[in-house]
């Protein structure tokens, strides 16, 4: 069988590829990605820890449900709004976003 | 289960869900002539709400739910401030509501408004981390619509963009630290967490992440970057609504789990906090001077509140909490004062925020400056004001815990915070202006707003039952 520490470095990688892509991304969309790259990892996280470390229950499992509808909610939002800027100044970069600064 | 505990125990939010679903029901039903008046109809309902649940219904805590949900008395207090600040958000925001662009987005406004305060409600009631999460994220989701609610004016939607990539950023990092919590103590539940904590490297490592989450709704100095640019851009009602509500329940949240379930790893959150109030305090102050913008000064001034309210939870005392409660709710109308003066001057002036606009406002417009003038110096903590009284409090629970070093630096940075308030307050009666903001007369519903604020900021200082009241039930926690 597979030993949990893999999965706990998938997991890993996981998650700082998403910090990294979001502060590097120049797209709202990209940063977006990013971001559901982070809350995966916990999905993963969560996973593994309840079916390796606790198997009698199901605490971790019910997590992992309720964060991904939560982060399904959430991006239908951000996208709704980034769907908006698009309307407002016909692109997504994030260097046009410079309205308010400082 | 017993499903009675639910409108026992569970009134608030039954309430909330109640009104929140008529206000629904109105937009849908009602016609040109019932829309005017929608706004009373709201407030009505929130007046009968707020008067229904001012006082806790139980002396004693229970759990319901299994302990997913908890009430207690404190609990049922803070609930009610807040639902106080969102009563005066909405009185504020008729006379932005009624402009012809967001007339038929009213109803969105109230929904969407209400459904925040309902998942404040449950992100403080809750027992357990899944409920807590999706309290705050019910908090936050709407409230980027909310944000983003001028869509086609740019500001607003990139506001809002920045508010919910930091938002979901911020409750990413907060999840994988739950996933650690959840990995090394096998459990949900607050109370079987924290003995299980002992205070181990992963452990603390989770707390950190766990602390970023909320640090960012609290915006304390590290995770503050979206708040300036957010406050700037989000209608003026909203951003009021964003600087007290929701920054009071997620400081509140924040000092009951890191007292209950954090309890062996005090010295560890302890030091966190240290720095993270000079910081906040520090920097935020450092930013707010070179603000012309008179929404992204406040920004600032909340940054550093902020940081004041966490020299209350850093105490981590009976005694912090109350004083904690206090503040929040003199920090409140102090705030919603000065953001309904700016609403008010925005919507009769068409849109001027920007401090050189404001000279000579004391010849045109008196009252609001007067009353501008008073909310900022509660704000600095000028003595006869609430304020003074708030702080004085939060600065004793910090110093009777021994944190001698960090409340000086507090007092000094008060000193700096008194610089900036008085910019604001010179701009409007020395500078002169050629041509100053014309004399208007603000509507009946904006006007009771501010009265309510004036006379809390007059106050409550001074009546001590307040204060004996929050502390009666503080007590027990």
């Amino acid at each position: 069988m597979i030993q949990m520490e893999y999965y706990l470095i998938v997991s890993t990688i996981m998650m700082f590829a998403g910090i990294y892509g979001f502060f590097t991304r120049r797209n709202l969309l990209a940063m977006l990605i990013s971001v559901e790259l982070i809350l995966n990892s916990v999905d993963i996280n969560f996973v593994v820890f309840n079916r390796f470390l606790f198997p009698g229950q199901l605490e971790g499992f019910f997590f992992s449900l309720f964060a991904i509808g939560i982060s399904a909610a959430e991006t239908a939002v951000a996208i709704a709004i980034i769907i908006n800027i698009y309307r407002n100044m016909r692109n997504i970069q994030v260097k046009n976003l410079d309205k308010m600064k400082w | 289960m017993d499903y009675s505990a639910i409108f026992s125990y569970m009134y608030t939010e039954t309430a909330l869900i109640g009104v929140m679903v008529a206000a629904f029901l109105y937009d849908l039903i009602a016609g040109k002539k019932g829309r005017r008046f929608f706004h009373p109809f709201v407030c009505t309902l929130m007046l009968l709400f707020i008067a229904g649940t001012i006082v806790p219904y139980h002396r004693e805590s229970a759990e319901i739910f299994g302990g997913m949900y908890v009430y207690n008395p404190v609990f049922g207090i803070v609930k009610s401030i807040l639902a106080t600040g969102t009563l005066i958000v909405f009185l504020q925001a008729d006379s932005w509501l009624r402009r012809e662009d967001t007339e038929f987005k009213r109803g969105e406004f109230y929904v969407l408004t209400l459904s925040t305060l309902i998942g404040m409600d449950f992100m403080i009631s809750a027992g357990h981390f899944m409920m807590f999460f999706i309290g705050m994220e019910l908090a936050s989701v709407p409230m980027a619509c909310l944000v983003a609610f001028d869509k086609y004016r740019n500001n607003s939607a990139e506001a809002g963009a920045k508010y919910i990539l930091s938002a979901l950023f911020a409750s990413g990092l907060m999840l994988y630290g739950i996933s650690f919590l959840y990995g090394t103590t096998g459990t949900l539940y607050f109370d079987d967490m924290t003995a299980k904590m002992e205070g181990s490297p992963l452990q603390i490592l989770a707390m950190v992440f766990f602390f970023s989450g909320l640090g960012f709704k609290i915006s304390l100095v590290p995770f503050h970057l979206w708040t300036a640019d957010t406050y700037q851009g989000a209608p003026t009602s909203v951003t009021s609504y964003l600087s007290v509500i929701s920054k009071g329940a997620a400081a509140f949240t924040l000092m009951a789990i890191l007292v209950k379930v954090f309890a062996p790893m005090v010295q560890y959150w302890q030091m966190l906090l240290y720095i993270i109030i000079i910081l906040s305090i520090t920097i935020a102050n450092i930013f707010a001077i070179r603000q012309k913008d008179l929404k992204r000064f406040l920004a600032f001034s909340s940054i550093s509140q902020a940081g004041y309210i966490m020299l209350a939870v850093i105490s981590g005392t009976p005694y912090g909490m109350t004083s904690l409660i206090f503040y929040v709710l003199v920090y409140m109308v102090a705030n919603l004062a000065a953001f309904g003066v700016i609403s008010a001057v925005e919507q009769n002036s068409g849109g001027k925020v920007c401090m050189d606009d404001w000279n000579g406002l004391y010849r045109t417009n008196p009252k609001l400056a007067l009353t501008m003038t008073l909310a900022l110096f509660s704000l600095a903590g000028i003595p006869p004001f609430a304020g003074f009284f708030s702080k004085f409090f939060i600065f004793a629970a910090a110093f009777e815990q021994g944190f001698h070093v960090l409340v000086f630096i507090a007092l000094i940075n008060t000193v700096i915070s008194l610089y900036y308030y008085l910019l604001v307050v010179k701009a409007m009666f020395i500078n002169k202006s050629d041509s100053p903001i014309a004399s208007f007369r603000s509507d009946c519903s904006t006007r009771i707003g501010l009265a309510l604020c004036l006379a809390g900021v007059l106050v409550l200082g001074i009546a001590s039952s307040v204060y004996d009241g929050i502390n009666m039930f503080t007590f027990g926690l």
